[in-house]
């Protein structure tokens, strides 16, 4: 496959971030850089502003004895001072290494401890209590730093420093010695695009995390190279939300502001993240499926409480949405009625609703990390949103493929990025090859062969074809995860569970079925949506687990299946992996629990064996089960809960009785 | 959680003192010689079993019942009768055990009503928002918001308080009351009704409260694990006497103290 479009020729030396920056802070004087929203107003550094503070950042962590190569943790939420501690850590030759700040204190030690952390940028209390509560095991630590101070103020502050005041004495130095600038620019001068610029631990679905080493040239060539794709360019503004930890993000909300120059804005709080993106009105943005899922079914939810007027409006603009949007989006030619009701539903509700979102001056978005729902996919689309997919790994600096505009299919992840080279090995497994291809895993050189091959192609592990007719990638399944039924009819778990978890009241779902008889599946509700369901039915309930197990919810979910299988059947290749069992889980699965991945992925072994009486009475024809199962709280206790599940039947598979 | 150091409150002057106070409804006697002492920086709890007349006492320190015997010291000035709005002037704000907001109007509003006593333009300038009024607003709401920061409900800023949770509402009616700057804060059953999560979090808030702001602060609280845990002095109320009065140590050994929780035959 070749690249769709020409790579980025300029000849351009810039090839570090802290360089970058003194580059931004020259051309882009005056520009915003970063915001966040602090005491209920969004606070604006510009590009000079950012180089100032992480010089004096960087030259504080320089006086707390940072070396060249030393390995600097950064735990906690999207807020610039986080940020802007990778940089400060990048100028002085550092290495920074991420960490999902949700993470259980135990997942924090191995992480830790693995990649040799000397000094930890944690956000607040909450992330330096983890971080003392396992410092016995972290003998290379020295200092922890942190941000928000509230709660911290009686702590031993002997190995505890305020950012600030790291900053400040950093300030102080700079000011008072002359050569201190010069030797920082030194510093700064130093770094190479060959350099380590970042490690990211993924979260991987199996075994312990890896650490994936990243250089500067992988990240900044890359970045660079997708912005040429889409055109992106310093007006550009983003809120940076997701995991720091994700390499998503890291690409996104650091690598490409930095080469592109754009803003980035940090939210309030986590939970006012809608609010924040609907006041700053992104015009990029970069998200897995499960936002976009979540906004929807917001949508829905707040939709089925409306009045009568406002519901039969919404449901008739947007079927007008679902008919003729796409192809406006796309410039197709549509009759003039049709642009009318368009342009008139774009008033009354997709303008709105795009404003709701804070979507309403978005020029791309991209969905990345899990395949989504073609109806939310169209969904998006129909709105006049330009939502595309893009296929990337954390090994491949992000980029692997992504729709060119104009291009869009729900089904496939679009063509190669610039630069990029993608091959299908005769195992289906999808390989590539790019200037944003890893060094390696840290400190794991088996691993590593394991993953490259010998003339420097990337295994991706997922299965995939490349589409006759478009000639774009489809990506099928992991390609240790696709199976075969008994019979030998093709089985491809995330296929089904992706077609199950478009329904709002579906939250997550686990197909069983390589190796068995036939398929059955385990599902999670989703409480938002099925509570509201049970509000407006006069459903009583006590908790999660009994709504779960509630008959009529059976009866709703057993109906979901069954439009499910119909559509199955509709696929020649796939009509005999229909549902023929499922049953309602009693609990919400859970990263804490380990059942998820901290990308919120389903381990489908784990469950597997976890919940091993579910999966047998789901194949030996019983019609309930019992389970005792372990559970853990957010502050790290442990507990068990107890449930009687029942099991449902849905009958025989659908058989398509139309002629070939 | 934190340990609580003793020593620097057990050095504090009082702030406030309660001398032989009696309090009657007709012929109920709900407080009868009942004499104790708040110290500043502390945090004091008042425990006792239903009908022991914490409430009661509550109401008088606020001036909100007038006691028929005795008299209150607060910050030294000793004082005979004091209405609500003088004690809040003075420096007492308190919290409701039944939670009572503008149910109407949003968690920013609510908060924001706590400052009208710091709010000094005439109402007309208020009325048009301008010259004056304008910058005193925006400088109480720049502390309003602080106040929205430390107890982590930036996300419910604009929501009415009506349609939110109890423990949210808790903590806006905490914001409230914290946005009066008081000297005293006086909690009426902070963690009622709350489910073990909330009553985490909220006890998180008090002693931040109480650590960052130098608040002191007085409480009614049910749940005897967390008044071992937030309070460095405990005094035990029963049948409106004062039974017991100490450390939560000393209070929790007490034989008159343990006789009227478990009961004993009378």
């Amino acid at each position: 496959m070749q690249p769709a479009a020409r790579a980025d020729t300029s000849a351009e030396v810039v090839d570090t971030f802290p360089k970058l920056l003194i580059r931004n802070a020259e051309t882009l004087r005056g520009r915003p850089a970063m915001r966040h929203k602090d005491l209920g107003i969004w606070q604006t550094w510009t590009w000079d502003a950012v180089l100032e503070e992480v010089r004096a950042f960087s030259v504080g962590i320089a006086e707390l004895g940072l070396a060249r190569g030393d390995k600097v943790a950064i735990v906690g939420t999207n807020r610039p001072r986080l940020y802007w501690a990778m940089c400060a850590v990048q100028a002085l030759g550092g290495v920074p290494v991420p960490i999902y700040a949700d993470s259980v204190a135990d997942e924090m030690a191995y992480v830790l401890e693995h990649a040799e952390v000397t000094i930890a940028v944690a956000e607040d209390q909450e992330q330096v209590d983890k971080i003392i509560s396992i410092s016995d095991r972290l003998s290379r630590l020295t200092y922890i730093i942190y941000d928000e101070p509230r709660g911290l103020r009686d702590y031993d502050h002997g190995r505890l420093q305020w950012i600030t005041e790291v900053q400040q004495r950093g300030g102080a130095k700079l000011a008072a010695d002359p050569l201190a600038l010069a030797a920082w620019q030194a510093s700064v001068g130093r770094g190479q695009g060959s350099d380590l610029a970042v490690i990211l631990y993924t979260s991987g679905t199996t075994g312990r995390p890896k650490g994936v080493m990243l250089t500067f040239d992988n990240l900044v060539i890359s970045a660079r190279n997708g912005n040429l794709y889409d055109h992106l360019d310093q007006d550009e503004e983003v809120i940076a939300y997701l995991p720091l930890a994700w390499i998503g993000d890291h690409v996104f909300s650091y690598a490409q502001s930095y080469t592109a120059g754009f803003c980035v804005n940090c939210p309030e709080t986590p939970e006012t993240v809608v609010e924040d993106r609907r006041e700053i009105g992104t015009t990029y943005a970069f998200a897995p499926p499960r936002i976009y899922e979540n906004l929807l079914t917001l949508t829905m939810v707040r939709m089925a409480d409306a009045g009568a007027f406002k519901r039969r409006m919404f449901d008739y603009f947007i079927g007008v949405a679902r008919r003729w949007g796409e192809q406006i989006l796309d410039r197709e030619k549509v009759p003039l009625s049709a642009r009318v009701l368009y342009g008139l539903g774009e008033v009354l509700v997709y303008g709105p609703l795009k404003n709701r979102y804070g979507l309403g001056r978005i020029r791309v978005a991209y969905t990345a990390g899990e395949a989504i729902g073609p109806e939310i996919f169209r969904f998006y689309r129909a709105l006049g949103i330009n939502l595309k997919q893009l296929y990337g790994q954390t090994e491949a600096s992000v980029y692997i493929t992504a729709q060119p505009d104009g291009e869009i299919y729900a089904d496939t992840v679009g063509k190669p990025n610039i630069d990029v080279e993608v091959r299908i090995a005769d195992s289906g497994e999808v390989q590539f090859k790019s200037p944003g291809v890893f060094v390696g895993y840290f400190k794991d050189p088996e691993k590593t062969s394991e993953t490259k091959t010998e003339d420097g192609w990337v295994r991706t592990g997922d299965a995939g074809l490349i589409d006759e007719r478009t000639g774009h990638l489809r990506i099928i399944d992991r390609a240790k995860d696709v199976g075969r039924l008994n019979d030998g009819t093709l089985f491809a778990p995330k296929y089904i569970e992706n077609k199950l978890k478009f329904y709002p009241n579906i939250k997550e779902v686990v197909a069983f079925g390589d190796k068995r008889d036939f398929v059955t599946v385990m599902l999670n509700i989703d409480l938002v949506a099925v509570g509201s369901w049970a509000e407006r039915n006069n459903v009583v309930y006590g908790n999660y687990q009994e709504l779960a197990g509630h008959p009529l919810v059976y009866d709703m979910l057993a109906a979901h299946v069954r439009e499910v299988n119909r559509s199955l059947a509709d696929d020649r290749a796939l009509a005999g992996a229909q549902i023929r069992r499922f049953l309602i889980l009693p609990k919400e699965l859970d990263a804490d629990d380990g059942e998820l991945t901290r990308t919120m992925k389903v381990r489908r072994g784990l469950i597997g064996d976890r919940y091993a009486p579910f999966v047998c009475a789901l194949y030996d024809g019983s019609t309930q089960a019992m389970i005792a199962t372990e559970v853990t709280f957010e502050d790290g206790r442990k507990g068990i809960i107890n449930a009687r599940v029942a099991i449902r039947d849905v009958g025989a598979p659908v058989v398509m009785e139309k002629a070939a | 959680m934190r340990a609580r150091g003793q020593v620097d409150v057990a050095a504090g002057e009082a702030i406030l003192s309660v001398e032989h106070v009696s309090l009657a409804f007709g012929g109920v006697k709900a407080l009868s010689d009942v004499s104790f002492d708040i110290r500043t920086g502390e945090i004091r709890a008042i425990i006792g079993p239903n009908g022991a007349g914490k409430t009661s006492m509550l109401n008088v320190i606020n001036g909100f019942y007038q006691p028929q015997q005795g008299r209150i010291a607060f910050k030294g000035k000793l004082r005979a009768k004091m209405r609500p709005n003088e004690a809040a002037r003075g420096g007492i704000a308190r919290t409701f055990q039944n939670v009572a907001l503008f149910r109407g109007m949003t968690a920013l509003d609510n908060i924001m009503a706590g400052r009208s006593l710091a709010m000094h333009a005439n109402f007309f300038c208020q009325l048009l928002r301008y010259g004056p009024a304008l910058n005193e607003e925006v400088a109480h709401r720049r502390r309003v918001e602080e106040i929205i920061d430390f107890l982590e409900i930036a996300h419910i800023r604009k929501v009415q308080v009506g349609r939110l949770p109890y423990g949210l509402q808790k903590r806006v009616e905490l914001g409230r009351a914290l946005a009066m700057e008081p000297d005293l804060l006086l909690l009426d059953e902070p963690m009622a009704g709350m489910n073990l999560e909330e009553k985490e979090d909220m006890s998180r808030f008090i002693l931040d409260v109480n650590n960052q702001f130098g608040t002191t602060i007085a409480l009614i609280e049910h749940d005897m694990g967390v008044v071992m845990d937030l309070s460095d002095r405990v005094v035990v109320l029963d049948y409106g006497r004062k039974i017991a009065d100490g450390t939560p140590e000393q209070v929790k050994r007490d034989q008159a103290v343990i006789d009227a929780y478990l009961g004993v035959a009378h």
